[in-house]
């Protein structure tokens, strides 16, 4: 029953944060305001209910299945793939690199700001 | 008499969601099996397998994809709460996200950035066409949110899906390697780059070096979920690439 009432909640911050973009246009996906209205709600809350926590455990842990019907989807790009792979495997490696290096270095550049001008203040 | 009985048979589950909403859980559970066999070799990503065994499927039987997904949409739908629910191990990361939120964020926003730009260039300057490089953008969020995002902007949500995956896979793959080289040692920055670039694939490669990687992935992850949504489709359409 844990699981099923986890999932009715995470279904209801779902259907409201459709409802919401719909509403106000806002230009994110349904589900992601359901992800941020069910975020600020664990703020105010301080603490995530067994439900939700055992329903978002069950999900999240098998979250490469839910790929799949997607992936598959390829059988109706297999023609544009055949045509382009060059460009989009180079495409993907190159880019790939380049976001973790990026990524990884502003991370560290600006934890290290930090940290030095906290020391001269201290 | 009994060819006609078969024929009549898969007539009828090849037009009933059963036979392949089955036939993807199946999959999905052979391949996951194979993959733990081999050690969580990421090259070998129950994605990539299940994915492959039901396209040779769909081909052999001249399935056509709409049959397929009647069926396997059952499954996608959990993508919806799926994404809600990304919202909880968030919160359970705030304490870190409290202390650390300014890099985070500023790491955060500069990768998903470069990712979309970068994918985009690199496929322009190789002649790929204008919907492959608006499919590519955003190949470095988490599935459901890209596909929205790719939907909204005039991309192809399920090549998005594959390129989202095979970005995942790549992550996976070359992330442990690159950080070597780099000689990044921290492994909450190693889980931000990698949650940026490889979202939930990384994440789950993240978890396998150690917790407070896999943690600050699973937050990059979120974070980046969010932002992409909220900047992408305006950046984009600013810097003139969606036409």
């Amino acid at each position: 029953m844990n699981f099923i009432n986890g999932l009715t909640i995470l279904l209801v911050y779902q259907l409201v944060g459709e409802i919401a973009v719909r509403f106000f246009a806002v230009p994110v996906p349904g589900p992601v305001l359901g992800m941020l209205l069910l975020f600020a709600t664990l703020l105010v809350r301080k603490s995530a209910d067994a439900s939700v926590d055992s329903a978002s455990r069950g999900l999240l842990s098998h979250l490469s299945l839910l790929f799949v019907p997607a992936g598959v989807g390829m059988v109706a790009h297999l023609d544009r793939i055949s045509d382009e792979w060059l460009s989009i495997a180079l495409a993907l490696v190159l880019s790939t690199g380049i976001t973790m290096a990026v990524t990884a270095g502003v991370m560290l550049g600006i934890s290290r700001l930090m940290h030095s001008r906290g020391r001269h203040d201290a | 008499m009994r060819d006609g009985g078969l024929n009549e048979l898969w007539v009828y589950l090849s037009a009933s969601p059963l036979l392949w909403l089955t036939l993807t859980l199946v999959a999905y559970g052979l391949a996951y099996r194979v993959y733990r066999f081999a050690n969580d070799n990421p090259l070998l990503h129950p994605v990539v397998l299940a994915v492959a065994v039901l396209i040779a499927v769909l081909l052999f039987t001249d399935t056509t994809y709409q049959d397929y997904f009647n069926g396997a949409q059952f499954v996608h739908f959990l993508l919806g709460p799926a994404t809600v629910a990304l919202a909880v191990p968030l919160y359970q990361q705030l304490s870190k996200l409290r202390r650390m939120w300014l890099p985070i964020l500023l790491a955060t926003l500069a990768g998903i950035v470069v990712a979309a730009l970068s994918a985009m260039l690199i496929a322009r300057l190789l002649g790929a066409s204008v919907q492959t490089q608006i499919s590519l953008a955003p190949k470095s969020v988490t599935a459901p949110v890209a596909m929205g995002i790719s939907e909204k902007i005039g991309g192809l949500p399920s090549l998005t899906a594959v390129l989202v995956v095979l970005t995942g896979i790549l992550g996976a793959v070359l992330g442990t390697k690159l950080f070597q080289l780099l000689r990044i040692r921290d492994d909450s920055v190693k889980g931000i780059a990698m949650g940026v670039t490889a979202h939930g694939i990384g994440t789950a490669r993240a978890f396998q070096v150690s917790a407070e990687m896999g943690a600050f992935s699973g937050l990059a992850m979120a974070i980046s979920a969010l932002f992409s949504a909220l900047v992408l489709p305006g950046l984009l359409e600013w810097l003139g690439l969606l036409a």
